[in-house]
């Protein structure tokens, strides 16, 4: 499994990850490996085996459809990087 | 008065402040000047909140005073800072969140403020828990304290380091692949990766939601039971946490042993591990042998040696995911000098995560990307269900399984973080245990050249109480738990 500076960039594109020419040589190479010995996995006859998403037994988990108190509005943009208002200010979606 | 206040156990110090020998106000000076006497060497510690801790010891004492017999009332804790406290920052020990302050409590916090606790500080760990050493924090490094010069395993390290060198009375952490039981191996505490599902992950910053859980790391097991009396149960805020009645954890703690079943799988004992912890171990189920209980030495997991490709496809995938939503909008780092939104974007992850956490981040959006989602990510998940249906397998026929928590000492700082491979291998023991879900305990279980080793012991789910008896089983008969590091 070997995977080249252009497939790692076209990951790094889906991740929304800027990176460096240093960092794609290095994650290329290091991908790489890790990818290489992971690949005795596919030794392992899996034939009829379902896929296990996680180790409980729990599906389509809802809450009661029960109206409750959210945080002030005052707390919530406390972290904003930009805000305006009482908004999140973002940059143009569509320019 | 006493020898030394931070070196007392959760139920010695409950004893002291309960008959007013001791009081909170005291207990919590004597952890802070303490903090401020290692915390030059260990630095286990992103935040120390000194101001709140005495605000809640006034409180506390206040509560003792009127009668209050909650068993960790007054006692001082460190929490993993990938746990939201309100007001409190938050950093998961990343640029990305370096002045994140929540605007809420999570589960487990709101849990143990209900029960009087002292919160002295919010403890190191890797970025985002993605890590084995604690060498992965974009703040700064934790050292070991038995011994400075070596790594104090990870993710959880800071938590670790705060109980082993008395910073605090217990800590709290999260186990992804063994963040809680690796560093409890490594700085010689016990520590508990309780069932998936039974304490709630709300407020918990996500990694990989199939997998993370939150335990305890303390001084002995009946300290374990206690945290874990007050953090287990159900919420509803956490949509897999899982509806079991929670039992009284300290009922189970007896020396018990006659009838117990325990199987000692052969595979877990790897090429390259080190001697001294294989006959450490040995030595160790020997002991329980010895008290009464029976030993199958030649179990065989034999999925176990696909276990650590399995995770590291499945933990990163998931990672890649709940990783998406820091893109500098609504909270944390955001890169302010672009031009457009997706500059913006890219650039704030950037500069933003850590090189571990973007190598999981490739990894894993690799893994689920168009055209390899089936080779990589559905097959792991199908190897995930034989290696849960062998742990199932096993438990019917034993009690619990046992096996060393890593196979060597702590090692060198610096000495595998170049090569992600080689630090992934040090989890090699502890990770299929977060793939089947099941729980497992780590116990200090011996040391070589004055390095811990530590004992996993393994239960079917919801099988605490079980492992916290064979723990304390095992400390009654033993004294590694109570060495202390010379710092």
């Amino acid at each position: 499994m070997k995977l080249s500076g252009e497939e790692v960039l076209h990951i790094a594109l889906l991740a929304r990850l800027g990176s460096t020419e240093t960092e794609v040589n290095r994650l290329s190479e290091q991908l790489s490996n890790i990818l290489e010995s992971f690949e005795i996995l596919q030794q392992v006859d899996t034939t009829s085996i379902p896929p296990t998403a996680h180790s409980v037994a729990l599906q389509n988990v809802v809450r009661n459809d029960e109206a409750t108190t959210s945080l002030p509005q005052s707390q919530i943009l406390a972290n904003a990087p930009r805000r305006e208002e009482n908004w999140f200010r973002v940059r143009a979606v569509l320019e | 008065m006493i020898l030394s206040n931070n070196q007392l156990t959760i139920h010695e110090a409950h004893r002291l402040l309960k008959s007013r020998q001791l009081s909170s106000v005291e207990l919590t000076k004597a952890c802070l000047e303490r903090i401020h006497q290692v915390e030059p060497k260990v630095h286990a510690l992103v935040t120390i909140t000194d101001e709140l801790a005495l605000r809640q010891a006034q409180k506390a004492d206040e509560l003792l005073a009127g009668g209050d017999t909650n068993p960790l009332t007054g006692i001082p804790l460190v929490i993993k800072d990938n746990m939201c406290t309100k007001g409190v920052r938050t950093t998961c020990s990343s640029r990305m969140l370096e002045n994140f302050v929540p605007p809420y409590d999570a589960a487990v916090v709101e849990k143990l403020n209900g029960c009087g606790v002292v919160v002295v500080g919010k403890a190191n760990m890797d970025e985002f828990a993605m890590g084995s050493s604690t060498e992965n924090s974009a703040l700064f490094i934790t050292h070991n304290p038995w011994d400075l010069s070596r790594v104090p395993g990870g993710s959880s390290g800071g938590s670790a380091v705060g109980v082993a060198a008395g910073e605090a009375i217990y800590a709290i952490g999260s186990d992804t692949g063994g963040s809680i039981r690796q560093p409890a191996g490594f700085c010689s505490v016990t520590g508990l990766k309780p069932t998936y599902g039974r304490v709630s992950r709300y407020g918990l910053v996500a990694f990989a939601s199939s997998l993370d859980q939150i335990g305890p790391l303390t001084q002995d097991a009946t300290d374990c039971a206690l945290v874990l009396n007050a953090i287990a149960g159900y919420d509803t805020r956490d949509s897999t946490s899982v509806p079991e009645p929670t039992p009284d954890y300290t009922q189970c703690l007896n020396t018990d042993l006659n009838g117990f079943h325990i199987g000692v799988p052969k595979e877990y004992f790897v090429k390259g591990m080190q001697d001294e912890v294989e006959i450490a171990i040995k030595a160790a189920i020997s002991q329980l042998e010895e008290m009464g209980a029976t030993v199958d030495w030649e179990v065989s997991l034999p999925h176990t040696p696909y276990a650590l490709a399995v995770y590291y496809i499945i933990a990163p995938s998931e990672a890649s995911a709940n990783l998406a939503r820091y893109d500098g909008v609504k909270y944390g780092f955001s890169y302010q000098d672009a031009d457009s939104m997706w500059e913006a974007m890219e650039k704030t992850r950037q500069y933003g995560f850590g090189a571990e956490v973007k190598r999981r981040i490739m990894l894993g959006t690799y893994a689920l990307s168009a055209g390899y989602y089936d080779a990589w990510y559905l097959k792991a998940q199908k190897v995930r269900t034989l290696i849960r249906q062998e742990f199932d397998q096993a438990f019917e026929k034993f009690d619990a399984l046992i096996t060393p928590t890593s196979p060597t000492v702590p090692f060198k700082i610096g000495e595998k973080i170049d090569d992600p491979l080689q630090m992934y291998l040090s989890d090699v023991c502890t990770l299929p245990i977060n793939i089947a879900g099941v729980p497992a305990i780590s116990i200090p279980a011996g040391f070589a050249d004055g390095l811990p080793i530590g004992m996993q012991i393994i239960g079917k789910p919801f099988s605490e109480e079980t492992l916290l008896k064979v723990a304390y089983a095992y400390q009654q008969a033993t004294e590694w738990h109570k060495r202390k590091p010379n710092i």
